[in-house]
């Protein structure tokens, strides 16, 4: 796993796509720190940390999609799995590497929070006022571990369309089309207000399953800076599912 | 080493491989043929784990493929059809890799130095593999599956892509690999079977048809009464003389003419070596003998054959080529076929129903490379 785990790190550097992402990612997320704290005048993250998410959507599967479409384009999966590691080591291998690669990502964009302390320090300097001025680092931590959760379900998604097809480009497509579907449930769940009753899902049952399942409202409360114990363990468990279905595919794929 | 024992591979309604049993000794050198689609790829991808079988049970070195993959691998060095290369890598990143891969104990600038020596990639170590040539390729291909010096290498196809001075390299190799190494080797040129092999499996449909050791159908290939002559003499007397010698059974000539001279065919009687008696007779008669070729069978007759027996469809161009060669030896062919056909079948049906349960202890545990040094037993090579 361990030997797996490097060869894909060390991939993601001698290829483009490890710089691409991390160029992207980055740009992006300067851009958006810059926009939705500095331009406005905020010390709130929250909304930074959401349209990160929104991001990971379409920059996620850029790192997911030649995990395993490619070695299986390749034949070089030959060589792994006539190799002595396991197809759970195997699978897990690559999805360390990805998350690695993204967390790394999303740790460096944190840089970008720096003014904002910074700025904090010099306001509270100025107002003396009772109230605290100033990012708050708890919700931060908050913030960034929950968006640090969604990216690794996001990837093992990523990993799991991967190992269903050969084509890199239609995994790309297809993960983002899963990840997108996602996030337009969450969207429709909340379209309308209850009062005017314009609720486009007037069903509460419907809209509580919905909520239920959907990553992004479990994030509301990483959001305001709680460790949300249940949401991480659903996280957790999305993400074994995901991995473990990659497993059952391989395995499948050689009982065929 | 390798035990095989009733396996069957079914893909959907399609059986690729029709149970199939077969052992391989250590150090034993086998050459795996077999026409287009019969099977060897699926065979050899389920010896080494890559597919599951649908019946059946393989061992390597004693332990069962199935049910411990991992020990079952590690003794495993495996060449697919199309080598496993990334093409992002150096030749020296991608051994490190197998090497890492691989579990290997061995000392590492060693092991991997010794490797690249032995198949001739040290001068490219530092490239791109996406920018060697073929041969180039070929070679990291073998160098991965010898990493970590495994008891069993199974090469699918190992000389393809190679020159003809590479190709002898290989073969040299692989003989040498043989003497510590078990070596599963799947080809199509049959002379590369001939010269490196200690036995030759043939399947076709699935099924094997045909297990020999190479020495035995070396010594059919040679064992012929057929002999084309060319004789320099008047040759309606010539022709009389041969048809009345005693020990000859058959003669005719053939239309190939070459000044005075004709080439005859003729055909001794079983159990008689003819040739110091005709040379004899005929410089008596001043008919000076200029030349004399044995019609053995090539091994590629025998293949065909045998193939052909078995039910394949035999490829017009074949069909053309062995009539054209001469009628009398389809016969010969045939009888070859059917004896080690005959043989197989008879073997199968002695194979023992369900393994016996194999005596403890497992293989894997008492290997120890007897040496991790491929330069110490290629010692005479070349």
């Amino acid at each position: 796993m361990l030997a797996i785990y490097k060869k894909e790190m060390r991939s993601y550097f001698i290829n483009p796509v490890g710089y691409v992402f991390l160029g992207v990612f980055l740009t992006i997320a300067a851009g958006l720190c810059t926009y939705t704290t500095l331009q406005s005048r905020s010390y709130d993250t929250a909304s930074f940390f959401y349209l990160m998410i929104l991001v990971m959507i379409i920059i996620i599967p850029l790192l997911t999609m030649r995990t395993f479409a490619e070695e299986r384009k390749m034949r070089t999966e030959q060589m792994l799995l006539t190799a002595p590691v396991s197809i759970t080591g195997m699978v897990l291998g690559k999805f360390f590497a990805a998350l690695s690669l993204f967390g790394g990502a999303l740790l460096a964009s944190c840089v970008n929070l720096i003014p904002l302390y910074i700025m904090g320090a010099r306001d509270r300097a100025l107002e003396e006022s009772s109230i605290p001025v100033g990012p708050s680092t708890p919700e931060i931590i908050g913030q960034f571990l929950g968006v640090l959760f969604i990216g690794a379900v996001f990837i093992a998604i990523g990993v799991f369309v991967s190992a269903l097809t050969e084509n890199q480009l239609s995994a790309a497509v297809i993960t983002i089309g899963v990840l997108a579907l996602m996030l337009v449930l969450n969207v429709l769940n909340s379209i309308g207000s209850e009062e005017a009753g314009t609720r486009l899902i007037n069903n509460y049952a419907v809209r509580y399953v919905i909520d239920w399942i959907s990553v992004v409202s479990r994030y509301d409360y990483f959001r305001a800076g709680y460790l949300d114990w249940s949401a991480m363990l659903y996280y957790c468990s999305l993400v074994f599912v995901f991995l473990f279905l990659t497993v059952r595919i391989y395995e499948r794929r050689r009982w065929a | 080493m390798i035990k095989i024992s009733h396996l069957v591979k079914n893909y959907g309604s399609f059986c690729a491989v029709d149970d199939i049993s077969f052992e391989v000794a250590k150090g034993e050198i086998v050459g795996f043929l077999g026409p287009n689609g019969a099977g060897k790829s699926t065979t050899m991808n389920m010896l080494t784990g890559y597919l599951s079988s649908t019946a059946g049970s393989i061992k390597v070195g004693g332990v069962d493929v199935l049910d411990d993959p991992l020990n079952a691998k590690r003794l495993i060095g495996y060449l697919p059809e199309q080598p496993p290369l990334y093409p992002d890598m150096t030749v020296e990143e991608y051994l490190n890799f197998a090497y890492d891969l691989k579990g290997c104990k061995l000392d590492r600038a060693k092991h991997l130095g010794e490797i690249c020596d032995v198949v001739k990639i040290g001068d490219v170590q530092k490239r791109l593999i996406k920018n060697l040539s073929k041969g180039y390729k070929q070679r990291v291909g073998i160098a991965q599956a010898l990493v970590g010096n495994p008891p069993v290498i199974i090469f699918d196809e190992p000389t393809i892509g190679l020159d003809p001075k590479q190709i002898i390299e290989i073969r040299n190799l692989i003989r040498t690999l043989g003497r510590e190494h078990t070596v599963i080797l799947s080809t199509h040129i049959l002379g590369e079977v001939q010269a490196v092999c200690d036995r030759i499996v043939i399947i076709n449909k699935g099924k094997i048809v045909a297990d020999e050791l190479t020495e035995n159908i070396s010594r059919a290939v040679e064992n012929t009464r057929r002999f084309n002559v060319k004789i320099s003499g008047p040759q309606r007397e010539v022709l009389a003389m041969l048809r009345n010698m005693s020990g000859i059974c058959y003669a005719e000539v053939l239309a190939a003419r070459d000044g005075d001279a004709y080439t005859y065919m003729i055909e001794s009687d079983v159990g008689v070596d003819i040739r110091k008696k005709l040379f004899f007779t005929l410089a008596e008669k001043k008919w000076p003998m200029i030349g004399m070729e044995a019609l053995g069978m090539s091994i590629e007759d025998i293949f065909i054959a045998v193939v052909d027996k078995s039910g394949g469809e035999r490829q017009p161009a074949e069909r053309k080529k062995s009539r054209s060669i001469e009628a009398g030896r389809a016969a010969a062919e045939k009888e070859m076929a059917d004896q080690i056909i005959e043989k197989t079948a008879r073997e199968a049906e002695n194979a023992p129903a369900e393994e016996e349960s194999a005596p403890e202890g497992k293989y894997y545990e008492d290997y120890t490379p007897a040496s991790d040094s491929f330069r110490a037993d290629g010692g005479d090579k070349e």
